[in-house]
């Protein structure tokens, strides 16, 4: 029997659905495959009505399930030691995760990823990427306070990246600029293994009191549920299971409806709104609308609760009347969240509604069944426990294997290749090499997108790019503050998946320690190929073993990321491409080290030791060549470095410090010289011989665990014995020279500061405008 | 509840007993943004910060006005065209008018507010070049005699943070003829003119010289470690206190 309504449709009850065992439904078309669906008839003991179906088919999709990834990921939580529990307040599993800073005041971030969308609808896919990581953000009870973007675009020069990188910038700028949330850093790197796939990350981070923190579950018998903010409209529908859980071919229709539409304003109404709600204690437990909408949100808040939920689905305001049950469940419109509220406080949260005018509706009251219930116009459409639906979704062990081209990938090494051929030795050749390193795609200036961004609003920013991390202030009184980096490296660990993870995770650690911060906490994005296919998932399983192995030998914790998978374009996948952020805590943000250099005469030391490593470099990358090994990993190494850059920072004895990573020593000195337009004189015979390399190597070799710094003379005794005494190489390579405006390396023909900036600057406004 | 504000929570806080009496009211709108930077800049300078909502019917014992920064309803219509009639506003503009002439100050949506309301002459539209830009922008302070610029001297340039979409100062000739011909630009850009304005014209006053307007933020220019750096590196974060100062200057009475 169905039940005829006013509405265009019918009604799917869960009466219905028991007594019509055998009706077809198109579980295919919304993702599921047929053991899942089964699996569904079975947990239900009948088929699942049209509601339930949309539920799980987005709650049991890749994107929100994780069970493909869900095996590996344990050892985040597995490889944890009490020290590294020690500050976390909440771990992995709410919304986002909360790190102690001490005074009182809790932090907490979290970075995703918005890939597909943006690769569909640029601007729209980017900008709501930073809605959703921001609205994650309040829902632990946190103010955001700044933001990041870590970007991946196809070839600088194919006619399709302008498309993407003008869209994704404008959008990143447009919702986060009009958001109020400084935009502190992030990354940018051009290849054209994701010319159909682009990585759009976004991180957010946010601070609180400790009685601040917030969780997302409802309990408590008779409280009220609420939704708030936009209305529910027909944007999104399906983009968590449809968009970004498969991959995409030609042969089916455009997938842009599945690409939500964000409004910034309605979302910076929200923020102020929440933390109104916060400061009067107001909810009891709170959840964003994010992947998968209120199906998302209602079976999450009822099984973090004590009890279930009713729901009536009619309620729901709508941007579009003729919208389905199933498409309201299933609805991704940006800028909603739902919240639990006592009764006695229903009219002063009405009120905080209406001072913001923020619209809202009741939607249903938490009960003490543990079913989540949900009704349209009182008859059941859904009848579930909603266990199965957020958390008991299925898992899969996907079987991996070490690809085969893997050895003979690994076997070519840059070094003695075709495309090594000619390597710069002569002054003039090693001139031309460090400009050109300089101003390719992945080491010019990035300027272009940054300048697009307010890095001003809020006033607490200390530092942003193109400094190793973003700082913000957040106790104005004491200057208590934390930095932030991302980094990542598809090329390494498309080398060796293992050691990749790793690397991004050290260069990270270096970047925040580098800043003068003590690092804290670790947030991850896994931006992968197709899980279905077994080299991708060794690579997957491969890093996330290397992450968390790496993280316990840190002594940080990874409290929180997002896993994105199917980055591909047909059958060919991205570069595994794991994104670290690290956090850091500078207890006072004044204490900050810049990187680049101010003082004339201040001594140049180069802390740690060079090797030949060339393998997967930005330099083979210049001369097309990917093969080898990448860079060795010391994370004790990378750790005795932090201890040091940190020491130097909060004694004073450093003035400004410089991670080496890619482009090596010559892209930092070049970047430490152009960032106050002040040069150097800089002698590496004594380095060249120490470590047995040659000049070339010297200035492009990616050796890890390495940094420059320039120390005031009144430090350098001080300071080269606190390196000593740590037993950490460390090497004056040369002086701070105000007065030249040229870098000068013995051996490389002089470099103007001029040229090497336009140079530096020219390359993105020639492709982008 | 804690007593320690959250990050940019917008408190009064008093400050420096002879200035503290001096308040200083801090519009929000619905999508403001730089309100808290305001207010942090009035409580360096030495005075209160008053948070006012746009929302009141009523001003309050304010002795001058700040409209901040940020992206008003949005600006989905034009920029600062819902604002302008809020009922607070409305209450800003007699205030203005008035023979008190209260001192008001808006910065860069509060400007667009303030032209929308006819307090100022000419327009904003998008930046020439149609991207937002944020910049270190050196300013040229061209009249020192506003209530918001008496700390500065006639030429003196100063460089504060610059960011914004619809940046482009316009209005007809004769508009712009009369503006230089009355001092009535307050600020021209210098070396760069980030958005095409017309004449480089950064910032105007009315013709008492009690309300000013201008695209960058001096809010953002008031405290060591958080404004801009000039080309050169030398620490220049603190030129944009002078706005401050300047209106407590004009409301203590000369000697501060």
């Amino acid at each position: 029997m169905t039940t005829e309504t006013t509405k265009k449709f019918n009604i799917d009850t869960v009466e219905h659905a028991a007594k019509t065992p055998d009706t077809e439904l198109p579980w295919a078309e919304l993702g599921l495959k047929q053991n899942e669906f089964d699996e569904i008839v079975k947990v239900l003991g009948r088929r699942p009505t049209g509601a339930e179906l949309a539920m799980y088919s987005v709650m049991w999709s890749e994107h929100c399930s994780y069970k493909s990834s869900k095996n590996h990921l344990r050892q985040f939580g597995e490889k944890v030691t009490e020290e590294m529990k020690k500050d976390m307040l909440v771990g992995i599993g709410e919304n986002a995760g909360v790190t102690n800073l001490g005074d009182g005041w809790a932090v907490t971030f979290k970075i995703e990823s918005h890939n597909s969308p943006s690769f569909v609808e640029p601007y729209q896919g980017a900008a709501t990427g930073i809605g959703g990581i921001v609205r994650d953000i309040i829902s632990m009870g946190a103010r955001p306070v700044a933001v990041m973007d870590p970007l991946r675009f196809g070839a600088i020069d194919h006619p399709d990246t302008a498309r993407v990188m003008h869209g994704a910038v404008a959008g990143i700028g447009g919702y986060g600029n009009c958001l109020g949330l400084p935009n502190i850093g992030g990354e940018m790197v051009f290849d054209s293994v994701y010319q159909g796939n682009p990585l759009v990350n976004a991180l957010a981070v946010g601070v609180m009191r400790h009685e601040d923190i917030r969780l997302a579950n409802a309990s408590g018998k008779g409280n009220k549920v609420v939704l708030f903010g936009a209305r529910t409209g027909g944007d999104g529908i399906g983009g968590a299971s449809v968009l970004a859980s498969e991959s995409f071919d030609d042969t089916k229709p455009s997938k842009r409806p599945a690409v939500q539409v964000g409004d910034p304003f309605a979302e910076k109404v929200l923020i102020e709104c929440c933390l109104e709600l916060f400061k009067g204690s107001l909810v009891e437990g709170i959840q964003d609308l994010g992947a998968a909408g209120i199906s998302c949100a209602t079976s999450e808040l009822a099984s973090n609760g004590d009890g279930g939920m009713e729901v009536e689905l009619t309620s729901v305001l709508l941007r579009d009347p003729t919208l389905t049950p199933g498409e309201i469940l299933m609805s991704e419109s940006q800028e909603r969240m739902m919240a639990v509220v006592t009764p006695e406080n229903i009219a002063a949260f009405e009120a905080v509604m209406d001072k913001w005018a923020v619209e809202y509706s009741w939607l249903g009251e938490v009960t003490d069944t543990g079913r989540l219930i949900i009704t349209w116009e009182g008859e059941v459409i859904v009848d579930v426990d909603p266990r199965t639906v957020a958390h008991d979704g299925p898992v899969y062990d996907r079987p991996f294997a070490r690809p085969e081209w893997q050895d003979s990938v690994q076997a070519n090494s840059f070094t003695g290749s075709v495309e090594d051929a000619g390597r710069p030795s002569a002054p003039t050749e090693l001139a031309a090499a460090v400009t050109e390193l300089v101003a390719s795609p992945n080491m010019c200036s990035k300027a272009w997108i940054t300048k697009q961004y307010d890095r001003y609003v809020g006033g607490n920013t200390a530092m942003a790019f193109p400094d190793d991390a973003g700082v913000v202030r957040v106790d104005e009184e004491t200057g208590l503050g934390v930095a932030l980096a991302t980094d990542a490296n598809g090329r390494y660990t498309y080398l060796e998946p293992y050691q990749g993870a790793q690397l991004a995770l050290a260069e990270a650690y270096r970047n925040v320690a580098t800043s003068g911060a003590i690092p804290m906490a670790v947030s991850d994005c896994l931006n992968f190929g197709s899980p279905e296919d077994p080299d991708v998932m060794w690579q997957l399983a491969e890093a996330i073993r290397g992450l968390s192995d790496a993280c316990m030998e840190l002594g940080i914790p990874v409290t929180g990321g997002n896993v994105s998978l199917y980055n591909q374009t047909g059958t060919t996948p991205i570069h595994p491409s794991p994104v670290v952020a690290v956090l850091g805590k500078l207890d006072d943000v004044a204490r900050r080290t810049p990187s680049g250099w101010r003082e004339d005469g201040q001594a140049i030391y180069l802390l740690g030791t060079t090797a030949a490593e060339l393998d997967g470099s930005e330099w083979s990358n210049l001369r097309g060549h990917l093969g080898g090994l990448p860079p060795k990993v010391d994370l004790a190494a990378e750790r005795a470095l932090g201890e040091i850059l940190i020491n130097a920072s909060r004694d004073g004895m450093v003035d400004a410090a410089h991670d080496l990573s890619e482009g090596g020593l010559a892209a930092a000195l070049v970047e430490s010289s152009l960032r106050y337009g002040v040069g150097a004189r800089i002698a590496l015979e004594e380095l060249m011989e120490r470590d047995g390399v040659d000049l070339f190597t010297a200035l492009f070799s990616e050796t890890q665990a390495r940094a420059i710094v320039s120390v005031p003379r009144s430090e350098e005794v001080r300071f080269k014995d606190m390196c000593t005494a740590r037993g950490f190489a460390h090497l004056r390579i040369g002086v701070v020279d105000a007065a030249g405006g040229k870098l000068e390396i013995n051996g490389v023909d002089e470099l103007s500061l001029d040229a090497l900036r336009e140079a530096h600057e020219a390359t993105l406004p020639k492709y982008f405008g | 509840m804690t007593s320690i504000p959250l990050i940019g929570e917008a408190v009064a806080v008093a400050a420096e007993p002879r200035l503290a009496g001096a308040k200083i009211g801090v519009v929000t709108f619905p999508g403001t943004l730089d309100d808290r930077d305001a207010a942090r800049a009035v409580r360096l300078a030495g005075a209160t910060a008053v948070p006012l909502w746009h929302a009141d019917s009523e001003l309050g014992d304010v002795d001058a006005v700040i409209i901040p920064g940020g992206f008003s309803y949005g600006d989905y219509l034009r920029a600062g065209a819902i604002s302008r009639f809020a009922p607070l506003m409305s209450k800003i503009i007699d205030a203005a008018n008035s023979e008190a002439k209260l001192p008001v100050l808006g910065i860069c949506n509060g400007f667009q507010i303030l032209t929308e309301s006819h307090l100022l002459p000419g327009s904003m539209i998008k930046n020439d070049h149609l991207k937002f830009i944020c910049r270190d922008q050196t300013l040229r302070v061209e009249n020192a005699n506003t209530a918001w610029t008496v700390d500065y001297t006639d030429g003196q340039e100063i460089i504060v943070p610059l960011k914004n979409q619809d940046g482009q100062y316009i209005a007809d000739e004769k508009t712009l003829d009369a503006l230089e011909a009355e001092g009535r630009v307050v600020f021209r850009y210098v070396g760069f003119n980030p958005n095409g304005s017309r004449r480089d014209i950064a910032g105007i006053s009315n013709a008492a010289g009690n309300v000013v307007g201008l695209m960058p933020h001096p809010e953002h220019a008031v405290e060591t470690g958080f404004g801009p750096e000039s080309l050169d590196g030398a620490p220049r974060d603190t030129d944009g206190l002078g706005f401050f100062t300047s209106v407590l200057t004009k409301i203590v009475g000369g000697d501060k």
